[in-house]
């Protein structure tokens, strides 16, 4: 009773530090980075200390890594990453831990860890789980890594930690792209297609155009992203090479060539054209360059993406009015609409990874809002309160939604949970942070 | 489907979130402080991590050469009885000094009030077979950006459409949407919207 007791108690503390933890390990004054801050907590989160992590005679890393760790708990909203300053102690060896004096502070479980030279000239980074109540090791890993993966390991011990004792898959070593906008003082408008951790840091823009650029979409295997570019005349479909930068202009015809979204395969991609005289669906089969028509109606048609098993397509069609979502089959058929009493504007659907749930853009009086609906039932809920939210896209693992929001200075990146208990915001210090789109695992 | 209420709890939710905001941002200013001595320590050890995908492709040059969207189309050689000239297009006075068509909210047909100029676009095309014009869709922030550039195809295909009917030709007329990126009014408001849905005729 006495700990239960007490461990509520530390609980309520540390709920109050890791706020200020989690901004001061993501609060970054670099141009371009994005900051994260945590708006609205879970009580529920598991209490975990995270200790510096040790190094090896010689090594100089000035990454944080168990900051990084902490960090990436803390944005989960599933744990409470003791304060580096309230850690009663930084045992670096199992036989090293005091449990008496974690249990009294009421943590279940503590990470220890330590960065040490190769033989190769790289890092191994070893780390233990240790559950403090019953005094034994849970699990441990030895992940070789190098210098400039460092940030990325860290994230991948999260991602294990996560896994581990959520049993969920973690999503912190994945990757978000996004576009900027910037006015420069010369009144010119700069647009970059930027790539970052899921975290918001190591921010690299792979593309930087004077005119728009739009609708970025990870193929499966996060290799290669599609975009609209309006470099050109009008607007065109790219694919690109994430790590090389190589490019290609796909699809470009007259009038609008928008939306592209891969099928689950890689083989193909939605795209919206309107060649034909209005916005329609189409298929782009990436061998062949080949493109099938596969919506026909004289409303808008738009905003397509793929069901997680590849057979159905939902989209954004005006065709009852309103913009509202519908789903079709891949074999044509008559298109079903998905939305219903939900107000008179719904658009650009996002299937969840498990493929339950569908994210909306969610208009009526209030404004525009990301809510969630779960496809068997038709039940939503509103997950966003601002007054222009959009561009929904789900963390690979279905925990998290991260959006766009207009904040004070324009339009930038929040994240809430599925759930809607947990809301974060990712603000940018420069320009305007728009339409995020949330990678998939790295293999 | 209980709306109203399921929105007042977040209503709640969201005035006790700011006040902790508050909080925080008394708490910020030292941590921000701590955080700044923590990026200068870390300061080397980024650089090493640029080189992951950096290829940045540039596109700026490529496409600042190119000739604007609205460059004027030359039209000599007119027949002398044809009743519009390219004198027209610049008459200030005139109908053809209309540019702009302006929409209803999530709409793509053209009021009542823009007959007259569409009209007028139409006959100076019939006349001018060698001109040709681009119709260039917008709209308003808000909603979502894919549905907004099909919404600005829509209005411009609604203006060619009339365009067609009243003697253009479908060949003289390209469009392009923009959807919501390119504003003419910044403000987040009706009087900004009700400027930044429109369709603009660019010879």
């Amino acid at each position: 009773m006495f700990l239960t007791h007490r461990y509520r108690i530390v609980r309520f503390l540390s709920a109050l530090a890791m706020l200020g933890a989690a901004l001061a390990a993501s609060a970054t004054l670099f141009d371009n980075e994005l900051t994260i801050r945590i708006e609205q907590g879970i009580e529920s989160a598991l209490p975990i200390a995270v200790v510096p992590f040790a190094k090896g005679a010689g090594i100089n890393i000035e990454l944080d890594v168990a900051g990084v760790i902490r960090s990436d708990l803390a944005r989960s909203g599933k744990f409470l990453p003791m304060p580096s300053q309230d850690l009663p102690s930084r045992p670096a060896r199992f036989s090293d831990i005091n449990f008496k004096n974690w249990r009294l502070l009421g943590i279940e479980n503590l990470v220890i860890g330590k960065v040490l030279p190769n033989t190769r000239g790289g890092f191994t980074l070893e780390f233990r789980v240790v559950d403090v109540y019953k005094g034994n090791q849970l699990f441990g890993f030895r992940i070789p890594t190098s210098r400039k993966n460092m940030r990325l390991t860290a994230h991948h011990v999260a991602d294990l930690i996560y896994e581990k004792i959520l049993n969920e898959k973690g999503a912190f070593a994945t990757r978000i792209a996004y576009i900027t906008v910037e006015k420069t003082p010369s009144k010119k408008t700069i647009y970059r297609l930027q790539v970052a951790d899921a975290d918001g840091y190591d921010p690299h823009t792979i593309l930087e155009s004077s005119q728009p650029l739009l609708s970025p979409a990870w193929s499966p295997d996060g290799s290669l992203l599609a975009y609209v570019s309006f470099e050109g005349r009008n607007s065109a479909i790219y694919l690109q090479n994430v790590r090389t930068g190589a490019r290609e202009e796909i699809v470009a015809g007259e009038g609008i060539n928008s939306a592209p979204a891969f099928a689950p395969d890689g083989r193909r991609l939605a795209v919206t054209l309107s060649r034909d005289g209005n916005p329609e669906i189409y298929l782009y089969e990436l061998q062949k360059r080949t493109l099938e028509r596969l919506t026909k109606h004289p409303a808008i048609d738009t905003e397509a993406n793929w069901s997680p098993d590849g057979k159905t397509i939902v989209f954004t069609s005006d065709r009852g009015g309103g913009p509202q979502i519908y789903r079709v089959g891949l074999d044509g058929g008559t298109p079903r609409r998905v939305t219903f009493n939900m107000g008179p504007y719904n658009a650009r659907a996002r299937h969840s990874p498990d493929g339950k749930k569908l994210a909306v853009v969610h208009g009526d009086e209030k404004g525009y809002n990301i809510a969630v609906l779960e496809v068997k039932n038709g039940l939503y809920e509103i997950l966003t309160n601002a007054r222009l939210d959009e561009s929904p896209s789900f963390a690979p693992n279905g925990s998290m939604i991260i959006y766009a929001t207009m904040g004070a200075r324009g339009t930038e990146l929040a994240a809430v949970s599925t759930d809607g208990r947990l809301k974060q915001r990712l603000a940018l210090q420069h320009g305007q942070v728009r339409e995020p789109a949330w990678g998939p695992f790295r293999k | 489907m209980n709306l109203g209420p399921h929105r007042d709890k977040k209503i709640m939710i969201n005035s006790l979130i700011s006040k902790r905001e508050k909080n925080m941002k008394e708490d910020g200013l030292k941590l921000v402080l701590l955080t700044i001595v923590a990026i200068l320590l870390a300061g080397c050890g980024t650089t090493g991590d640029k080189q992951r995908q950096q290829t940045s492709s540039r596109l700026e040059s490529r496409t600042v050469s190119r000739a604007p969207a609205s460059a004027p189309a030359v039209s000599q050689g007119l027949a002398e009885d044809t009743e519009f000239s390219a004198a027209a297009l610049d008459d200030p006075e005139g109908p053809l000094s209309v540019r702009t068509v302006y929409f209803d909210y999530d709409s793509s047909a053209v009021r009542e009030e823009f007959r007259e100029t569409v009209t007028a676009h139409a006959s100076y095309l019939a006349a001018n077979a060698s001109a040709s014009v681009t119709l260039q869709g917008h709209a308003d922030e808000r909603g979502t950006r894919e549905y907004n550039r099909a919404l600005g195809e829509a209005r411009a295909l609604s203006v060619r459409s009339q365009l067609v009917l009243l003697g253009a030709t479908a060949e003289q007329i390209k469009t392009v949407s923009y959807g919501e990126e390119r504003p003419v009014a910044e403000g987040h408001d009706e009087k900004s919207y009700a400027v930044n849905r429109r369709v603009e005729i660019l010879y």
